[in-house]
């Protein structure tokens, strides 16, 4: 059996809301990472993929559970864990060779040995001829092979990679996941283990030989998936298919089912809002209402045909659940008899039609509505509606659901808002 | 050029808070502490028995470079105090909670109402020497200079990247590594950008701070800012004249040898990464890096960075806390107020006494009054200025070539303190028998007026040329032009440069306030006529009470008036 290289034990993470309680992120992680493996960490965003790539890179510390490499529990940035960064976080100031360098400096080691590492590693990851270029004058592709190289040098056990290939193109990420993975097939790279952040399923049967599916609300790991097929892996090859639906399936299973019509009621105002414009989801019902769905989609093929990953549908997705346009289960999404309805709809019944949705499912925008019906002058003050959030989450949460509301509203003429003077009101805009 | 606010517009808690309230009393304490030390040896003060400055042109080089000296030394001692002060903000909570509204009460006060203070209290240290005035000097050079540089060095240190500090955490470098290799580099093109500005700032001080007289001690260091005030007294124009030149040559010398190449050097150290922008040139770095010497006479430099690197007292490798553990925190937080509400009670204390000692309502009523006159002085001057520059500054904005033309010309007459303009105002006023209360006033615009023209010409030109397409496309002309596109597109532009006007100044007009051209001496009734006055007597108390009135002033016009227009402006102009 493989050398064990990172074992994580009942980790759990956790920020202070601001009304003390704590909020918790992360839930009862465990993971035992053995030499030889890539393992992928998938998930939408906000289930903790990445706040766990943080509390193994040392960058912060767990408030329960432990996380043990070589045998110690960590308590810090440990030599042998390096990174790579969704944003590359190149110095811009360092040209190529000298942010390569940078960790082999911090290491103390003599500047001959430093310089000659760092060539080697620029060599390897196909840098050549860019040693003295500054990250500006490079392309997308060529920095992140810097931040690749950058992380190497240091000839690290475990290489942690945070969304290292999503800031990229489709054609540019797929040249340095090949080339990533030649090296690695070829064993010329000098780590023993890759844990990669990645929010994009393909991408993670194709890299993977183990997939952690994650959950939200709080994160933790719902599914384990095995992929055992060789390298190099096809996508059109009828097993890898199979493996992207599974994980659909794993991703769309309901956790606790919630009778729809007492939703609203139960969810509170600071129930969490998805950021999704009213006329992206008009979009989604429309492609799903029509052919060649006619109503009812595969998800993974959905995401094929409109281009978009899963970071980008599943909030959409979710969004037409909540507002009942649609039920999401076994990777796939149906439309209900009101998405139904509204696909078929001209413009101002369409408004109509989502207002009602809006008000019977988003307790925070009948909330604002109800407290305008109620004043005299039928307007109140952002602000009131923003410290009445703030008591159950934090400032930015707040924000974003009001943003949310906001657009939902204008969209549906529900009740309108005035930038200038940061108020709700019931007229419309003059 | 923008993101130079010189006064904090953090969007701290509307209205004033605990801290601020805090930070004034803090400041006046202090502020009274010197002055009432220093009133008991005001008397036994001898003077340095003042090297009678020389007005023969040959001895202007050396005044020159001593004046010069002064500023960088004060230019050195300014960056300390922003690497140590915004630092030790942006790293510790509970200090950031104190120093900030520190800083913005500190940018407040009257720098040049500051000077007579200070000049009495380091020649107290030093009695009788050359040394204490020169320390004077330069501290009161360093208080023109320093706050926006710390407060610039306070905002890049709070908008580094996370991921580059989280980067630069993975790679075990060291908090004083990282301090260095990441984010004094980060902040450095807005830091360069400030030390820039503070030096045009600061010729206004140095003039004022070389030649000084509290009561009947006067002091005289010889400098460029002496030579100016002798000749004004001797009414020899041709030395005013002559001083000037002076000056133009100095700002023109340090411009090419020292920030030209700073500016081309700190370049590579912008964050945008795009390419395309064609970078500053400097014919001194170039010269610098072709040179063989640079590298030979540098090394010795390196090595011993590298051995203060690598002390282990300096190798603390970041470790992470656990999130959201109280109690001894919370305990060190009360600690800490408590603390500090001693050291404003002690304050309060003190000023109380002060006040109901010496001073009688009826003169706080007064200086009110005064503070309220040069209120209205700025706020007319500033929408003056307005009407004019702002149509001018578009004008020229949108030309390119006549831009770049201006630019340094704007900020050149910046650094133009209104002493200068003495011999010019006093005669007119006096020939014409003009009223001095309102003749008088143009003098406090004189240097900061420039501000308005060289934001609203760097925001004229950064209107992106589609927009103006589209203005031509949809044929939008004339006033609509200006009020749709023109003026919205330069407002928040506009907005940093009135800001920077405004408080250069109130603090002008402890200068503008009272003219004088030979013994023909002039005075405004005002809030900066009073601290002068007050300061001639060698009256502290008088003068401590100015400040105060003055410094509200701003202080409340900055919160009830610019802050709220800065982030008007910023909401507005953001897409998004």
């Amino acid at each position: 059996m493989a050398q064990q290289l990172l074992r994580i034990e009942a980790v759990r993470q956790a920020f202070p809301k601001p009304d003390g309680r704590p909020l918790l992120v992360l839930d009862d992680i465990n993971l035992d990472m053995r030499e030889g493996e890539i393992i992928g960490l998938l998930g939408r965003s906000g289930s903790g993929k990445s706040t766990l790539l943080r509390l193994i890179a040392g960058l912060a510390q767990p408030v329960a559970g432990n996380i043990v490499y070589n045998g110690q529990p960590l308590n810090g940035p440990a030599p042998g864990i390096a990174m790579v960064f969704q944003s590359f976080a190149l110095f811009p100031w360092l040209t190529v060779l000298q942010n390569v360098q940078l960790g082999l400096e911090a290491l103390g080691l003599p500047d001959a040995e430093i310089r000659q590492r760092a060539l080697a590693a620029i060599d390897l990851i196909g840098l050549d001829g860019y040693e003295s270029a500054y990250p500006r004058e490079l392309s997308g592709g060529m920095r992140q092979r810097v931040g690749l190289a950058r992380a190497l040098v240091v000839h690290p056990n475990i290489l942690l990679m945070d969304e290292p290939f999503s800031a990229l193109d489709v054609l540019t990420a797929e040249t340095l996941r090949t080339d990533l993975l030649d090296l690695w097939g070829e064993g010329k790279l000098p780590i023993k283990g890759v844990l990669i952040v990645t929010h994009n399923i393909e991408e993670a049967v194709l890299m993977c030989d183990r997939v952690l599916v994650f959950s939200r609300n709080p994160g933790h790991i719902i599914a384990e998936i095995k992929v055992t097929l060789p390298q190099p892996r096809n996508r059109l090859d009828p097993q890898f298919q199979e493996l992207v639906e599974r994980i659909y399936v794993a991703m769309t299973a309901r956790q606790a089912p919630q009778p729809r019509a007492t939703a609203a009621a139960a969810g509170g105002i600071d129930m969490p809002l998805p950021r999704v414009s009213a006329n992206t989801i008009a979009g989604l019902i429309e492609a799903v209402a029509g052919a060649p769905y006619n109503g009812k989609a595969d998800l993974p093929e959905l995401a094929r045909a409109t281009q978009m990953e899963v970071d980008d549908l599943f909030p959409v997705a979710e969004a037409m659940q909540l507002f009942g346009f649609a039920d999401l289960e076994g990777g796939d999404i149906k439309l209900s008899d009101f998405g139904r309805q509204f696909a078929e709809s001209g413009v101002d019944e369409r408004k109509k039609l989502f207002q009602r949705q809006l008000m019977t499912h988003v307790p925070l925008a009948a909330h604002i509505r109800r407290v305008l019906q109620e004043r005299a002058q039928h307007e109140a003050p952002k602000s009131r509606f923003r410290h009445e959030l703030e008591d159950h989450v934090d400032e930015e949460t707040a924000e974003n659901a009001l943003r949310a509301v906001t657009g939902w509203s204008r969209y549906s003429e529900a009740f309108a808002y005035d930038d200038r003077t940061e108020r709700y009101s019931l007229e419309n805009p003059e | 050029m923008r993101g130079v606010i010189p006064i904090s517009v953090e969007k701290a808690a509307r209205g004033v808070s605990l801290w601020d309230a805090l930070a004034v009393l803090l400041t006046f304490g202090v502020l009274l502490f010197f002055a009432e030390g220093s009133s008991h040896v005001l008397l036994p003060l001898s003077e340095p028995r003042s090297t009678a400055i020389s007005l023969a042109p040959s001895a202007l080089p050396q005044y020159a470079a001593r004046t010069t000296l002064r500023m960088l030394v004060a230019l050195a001692v300014s960056l300390l105090f922003t690497f140590t002060y915004a630092t030790l903000a942006a790293k510790n909570r509970r200090a950031e909670l104190l120093l900030i509204p520190l800083l913005d009460i500190l940018q407040s006060v009257p720098i040049l109402g500051f000077i007579s203070i200070t000049v009495v209290f380091f020649m107290s240290l030093a009695p009788g020497r050359v040394l204490g005035a020169e320390f004077a000097a330069i501290f009161a050079i360093f208080t023109s200079q320093a706050w926006n540089m710390a407060f610039s060095f306070y905002q890049s240190l709070r908008t580094v990247p996370v991921e580059l500090i989280e980067a630069s955490r993975t790679f075990r470098l060291s908090a004083w590594i990282q301090f260095w290799r990441v984010e004094v580099p980060f902040a450095m093109p807005q830091l360069i950008w400030n030390m820039m500005v503070s030096m045009s700032g600061s010729w206004f001080f140095v003039v004022a701070s070389e030649a000084i007289t509290v009561g009947n001690t006067t002091v005289t260091l010889p400098g460029v800012g002496s030579y100016l005030a002798a000749a004004i007294e001797q009414k020899n124009l041709t030395a005013v004249l002559w001083a000037v030149g002076t000056m133009l040559i100095v700002i023109l010398i340090y411009d090419q040898v020292l920030f030209r190449p700073l500016v081309a050097w700190a370049d590579r150290f912008r964050f945008e990464q795009q390419a395309g922008v064609t970078p500053p040139k400097s014919w001194v770095l170039d010269v610098l890096r072709r040179s063989a010497v640079v590298p030979v006479m540098t090394r010795p430099f390196a090595a011993s960075l590298r051995r203060i690197n690598s002390l282990s007292v300096l190798s603390h490798v970041y470790r992470p806390g656990k999130p959201g553990t109280g109690k001894l925190s919370r305990q060190i937080d009360v600690l800490w107020l408590v603390l500090l509400l001693s050291f404003a009670a002690y304050a309060v204390w003190e000023i109380a006494q002060y006040v109901t000692g010496t001073l009688y309502l009826a003169e706080v009523g007064k200086a009110a009054l005064l503070g309220f006159y040069t209120l209205v002085r700025v706020m007319v001057l500033i929408a003056i200025a307005t009407v004019i520059w702002l149509p001018i500054g578009v004008l020229v904005g949108l030309r390119p070539s006549l831009a770049q033309f201006i630019q340094p010309i704007a900020q050149f007459l910046a650094a133009f303190p209104a002493n200068v303009l003495f011999p010019i105002a006093v005669s007119a006023i006096v020939a014409l028998h003009l009223d001095p209360d309102i003749w008088l006033s143009p003098l406090m615009i004189l240097g900061t007026q420039w501000y308005i023209l060289f934001n609203v010409v760097a925001g004229a030109s950064a209107i992106p040329s589609e927009l103006r397409d589209v203005g031509t496309n949809l044929q939008v002309k004339g006033w609509l032009w200006w009020r749709k596109i023109a003026l919205p597109a330069v407002f928040p532009y506009y907005v940093t440069g009135a800001i920077t006007a405004s408080g250069g100044s109130w603090n002008a007009s402890i200068v503008a306030e009272v003219a004088s051209w030979g013994d023909t001496h002039l005075k405004a009734a005002g809030i900066g006529a009073y601290i002068a006055q007050a300061t001639e007597a060698g009256d502290m108390r008088r003068v401590v009470l100015g400040i105060a009135v003055m410094s509200f002033y701003v202080v409340v016009i900055n919160r009830a008036l610019w802050r709220p227009m800065y982030w008007l402006a910023e909401r507005r102009s953001r897409m998004g």
